[in-house]
């Protein structure tokens, strides 16, 4: 019979833990703190958008940036990415309706052509 | 068999007996959340479309205080980290560590919901009251029901705090850690596009 897995939570070494107790994998202690980081430095960046002058890439580099932190969040602080594929269909299921409806309730108000 | 037994309490939360083999209260959860994309949707869509209505009172671009609103996103996105050191020290069953990480997302969380409290009292004393506008109307009602979620988020992680001291937790502790984490990092995703669209984006 097996056992349960030692936690390879040990910080510094693949940054990808075994969480023994709750059953979902996830990042070491110090790998969220690299995700925190990145995500901060990031919106330094979009910090930075409003003072200096991007011109044409303001817009779709502020767009990609707020999507980039928005899937860091929900794949590694919310375990999307190391969790069973159905909460990810569920969340996603969510997230693409109310993108579809609304985009569809504001082009129906013509605010895309303004 | 005890060591079976055993076994099968320490994986209890990740292969509960449901028909799905997952725990019915985390998929209850996540559609939960899904639900919550279409509330903020609805929001933020009715914020993008008033935004530039603005026939009397102050713009945006002339009550909006980027620097102090920077401050606010960073102190909540450092919240989502303290907040899955909480899950990571539940999972782990270090009990001190998880009270002490959900204590401070909450005050990270009570430090938001301050400056957004602030933040109002500017507008309004700038002139920028509920009714002014469509653009007050709508950016009020959006940015208000996000501070009702992080308020209601910090009553829920303070209810742990005590609940945990109590020891009277029902079923498994890190589940329950984990799920009003979830709660927690929506809250953070929501504000993530909010202040993106709603304050970075000029009219």
């Amino acid at each position: 019979m097996t056992t349960a897995p030692a936690d390879a939570a040990v910080p510094g070494t693949s940054g990808v833990s075994d969480a023994a107790h709750g059953g979902s994998h996830g990042l070491t202690g110090r790998g969220y703190v690299r995700v925190a980081v990145i995500l901060a430095l990031i919106t330094a960046l979009e910090v930075s958008t409003y003072y200096v002058d991007f011109g044409p890439f303001f817009l779709p580099a502020l767009i990609i940036m707020m999507v980039v932190k928005f899937l860091m969040v929900v794949s590694y602080f919310m375990h999307l990415r190391f969790d069973h594929g159905l909460f990810s269909f569920l969340f996603y299921s969510g997230l693409v309706l109310a993108i579809g409806v609304y985009v569809a309730f504001l082009s129906t108000l013509h605010f895309f052509l303004r | 068999m005890a060591e079976a037994a055993l076994h099968g309490a320490a994986h209890g939360a990740a292969h509960p007996h449901t028909s799905t083999g997952l725990s019915n209260v985390k998929l209850g959860m996540w559609v939960f959340l899904g639900s919550e994309c279409l509330l903020f949707g609805g929001l933020i869509s009715t914020y993008m479309l008033y935004r530039g209505r603005v026939s009397q009172g102050p713009t945006p671009a002339q009550v909006f205080d980027i620097p102090f609103t920077s401050v606010s996103s960073f102190v909540l996105l450092m919240s989502s980290l303290t907040m899955v050191l909480a899950v990571s020290a539940a999972k782990l069953g270090d009990d001190r560590r998880t009270n002490l990480w959900l204590t401070v997302t909450a005050l990270l969380g009570a430090t938001f919901v301050g400056g957004q409290v602030y933040e109002f009292t500017a507008f309004y004393n700038e002139g920028l009251g509920f009714g002014t506008s469509l653009f007050s109307s709508s950016f009020y009602t959006l940015t208000g029901f996000h501070g009702v979620h992080v308020t209601v988020g910090i009553i829920m992680l303070m209810s742990l705090v005590g609940i945990f001291r109590r020891s009277r937790v029902p079923g498994s502790k890190s589940e329950t850690v984990e799920m009003v984490g979830l709660y927690w990092h929506f809250v953070d995703i929501v504000w993530i596009v909010i202040f993106t669209l709603i304050y970075l984006i000029p009219v």
